[in-house]
């Protein structure tokens, strides 16, 4: 997940496709993966890039928000953890950035589009984490939604990005276990811990939700990206398994979910349930979040100081090339 | 019903108790007599991984780039699991109960036993990898000697946190000689770090009480013992960094060992602690 709102090119019809594009899509009807040199059609390389971005992006803001209680955990063993699993989200990041340089995009190119704001980061990620048990909701929660969208990205029909796919989807539900296992702890803990547990699902439910972009109905650059295998399952496909997966755990927690009209509908073997509060998704989007502005600053405030980290670094490179130039044969 | 159990199932309980009762025997446990200082020692090892971690973590999230926020984040993880080891045997050999995060959490700064380097505020990617280069070069030392202790528990944890500290040091001594000899702008800032952090080298050195005898019980090296490869280490990598030892004092600020601490480890344990001292018994 952590790719919302992504804009597709047009669609087109098999009549209106060129032999390449028509070559093209056969391909992908056979499930065959794209790999990086292979000829593509603009829009696919262009949408492809802007996907695999966001959700870049979406990994290192979203170390913020986590980060923000490393210092503070409670135990050392707690603190391992939520260190191992930030670390983790650099590295997703990671992979996400080279599976985009495939596509002839660099990684810096897509950091200025981030700090420009040209360039978006999953919604999520502008909510503040205001207790402990904020730790266990994002795990349990946000990567929960995550991973609706990424387990069958990784059939995703681009190569790079399925390979990538596969490796973060050990690694996130392993952090959806261990956000789910912070919660257990608090849902039976002390009177307070089990306040700030509820507290913690009051506040992050509706967020997750919207994790996975407007109604099908008002989706308007789903067709093409799933007919090329980009996106797998529409977005109101992925938030009603979601939802079903997710409230038996909360019952299991012994917490309610923040939603009164929430029922089981027996005929539709799925649970109803009321839709977030889309303006408030929309603002969110437009910069107008809780934290929206401290992410982003974060963000710039670590690239520009960082700049003499990285001018040290190629300098250093630099004259390391220009010595064995000098001389070919001595020993470096 | 929900598809995710808790992660501590009872086999797992179980084998870390197995694990705990195949320790080897080790009689420096039972020394009554070398019990607080066996106990202050391990506290200072402990002490030392938790606020240099404490520090490096605060970098999460906002490093220089992508892949320093990965390397941070290991170093930290791996110095947090060396305090797990640490203070879970200081709070062994003390034998009133407590556990590694009772100490961690629940003592206060005149109970702390680092090194007053490791407590000083981050600053740039400068300060900290300097300091973290500094004290890697005395921890591989220290831990290189520590490996052949006399007491079969500290060798035992030595030996594991070598493996991870020769990489801190290959790391950081790598990092220092590229940034000393990169652009004008890194090579001023790297310079400017050495000579903050010099004169809170010295203690790394000195000898008290406490080391004098945990040294004759064949626990630990003679802390001044550590100086002359530490100082080879540091003067060969400075030398390719282009950078210059300062010829002032080393030995200016010291007492962290023995308690006494600059006004940032207070901060530091009010962040750290927070959660243990506002609900008190609460299991996390």
């Amino acid at each position: 997940m952590y790719a919302q709102m992504v804009k597709s090119e047009g669609m087109k019809s098999a009549e209106e496709m060129t032999p390449e594009e028509r070559a093209f899509q056969n391909r992908i009807d056979r499930n065959e993966k794209i790999e990086p040199k292979e000829w593509m059609p603009e829009g696919y390389r262009k949408t492809l890039i802007r996907q695999i971005g966001q959700h870049a992006h979406s990994e290192i803001v979203g170390q913020l928000p986590e980060g923000n209680w490393i210092t503070r955990a409670p135990t050392l063993e707690r603190k391992a953890i939520l260190l191992a699993k930030v670390q983790d989200e650099a590295g997703h990041g990671l992979y996400l950035y080279s599976a985009a340089e495939t596509l002839g995009v660099s990684r810096d190119e897509l950091m200025e589009k981030l700090h420009s704001g040209a360039m978006k980061y999953s919604s999520i990620f502008n909510y503040p984490t205001l207790t402990w048990a904020d730790m266990g909701a994002v795990g349990w929660l946000v990567d929960g939604a995550a991973i609706m969208n990424q387990v069958p990205l990784q059939r995703t029909s681009y190569g790079p990005y399925s390979r990538a796919m596969i490796r973060i989807c050990k690694e996130e539900s392993f952090h959806q276990r261990q956000g789910y296992a912070i919660m257990m702890k608090m849902a039976q803990g002390t009177p307070e811990q089990k306040e700030m547990a509820q507290d913690a699902l009051n506040r992050f439910w509706y967020p997750a939700l919207m994790m996975f972009g407007p109604s099908d109905k008002d989706s308007v650059h789903s067709a093409q990206s799933m007919a090329w295998k980009i996106k797998m399952n529409t977005n109101d496909e992925l938030r009603q398994k979601f939802v079903d997966e997710t409230v038996p755990q909360a019952e299991y927690l012994g917490l309610t979910v923040p939603d009164e009209t929430l029922r089981w509908n027996e005929e539709r073997g799925h649970y109803d349930f009321a839709e977030p509060d889309w303006n408030e998704f929309f603002e969110v989007i437009k910069g107008n979040g809780p934290c929206n502005r401290e992410r982003l600053e974060a963000r710039r405030t670590a690239w520009e100081e960082g700049r003499w980290f990285r001018e040290g670094l190629m300098a250093y490179a630099e004259k390391s090339a220009a010595r064995r130039k000098a001389a070919p044969h001595a020993a470096e | 019903m929900p598809s995710l159990p808790d992660m501590t199932t009872p086999d797992v309980v179980a084998l870390a108790e197995r694990a705990a009762a195949s320790q080897p025997h080790d009689p420096h446990l039972e020394d009554v007599d070398l019990r607080p200082a066996f106990f202050d020692w391990l506290c200072r090892m402990g002490d030392n991984t938790l606020i240099l971690g404490h520090r490096i973590s605060e970098w999460c999230g906002h490093g220089p780039v992508l892949e320093e926020d990965i390397a941070l984040a290991n170093t930290a993880l791996d110095l947090i699991g060396h305090t797990q080891m640490w203070l879970g045997l200081a709070a062994e050999v003390e034998g009133e109960g407590r556990t590694a995060d009772d100490l961690a959490f629940l003592r206060d700064a005149m109970r702390f036993r680092n090194l007053q380097l490791l407590e000083l505020p981050n600053r740039d990617m400068a300060v900290t990898l300097m300091r973290e280069f500094l004290f890697d070069a005395w921890h591989f030392e220290m831990l290189t000697a520590l490996c052949g202790s006399q007491s079969p528990r500290v060798a035992e944890i030595a030996a594991k946190a070598l493996k991870e500290v020769s990489y801190h040091l290959e790391r950081s001594s790598d990092l220092i000689v590229r940034l000393g000899d990169g652009s004008e702008e890194s090579h001023r800032r790297m310079q400017d770090a050495l000579d903050r952090l010099w004169p809170y080298l010295g203690e790394m050195f000195v000898e008290d009480a406490v080391d004098k005898a945990v040294a004759e019980a064949g626990i630990a090296p003679r802390p001044a013992d550590l100086r002359g490869a530490w100082e080879q280490t540091v003067n060969e990598v400075l030398e390719e960094a282009t950078l210059a030892s300062p010829d002032t004092r080393m030995d200016v600020h010291q007492g962290g060992k023995q308690g006494r601490h600059t006004e940032h480890l207070g901060y530091i344990l009010a962040e750290m602690q927070f959660l243990q001292r506002a609900y008190p018994g609460a299991s996390w």
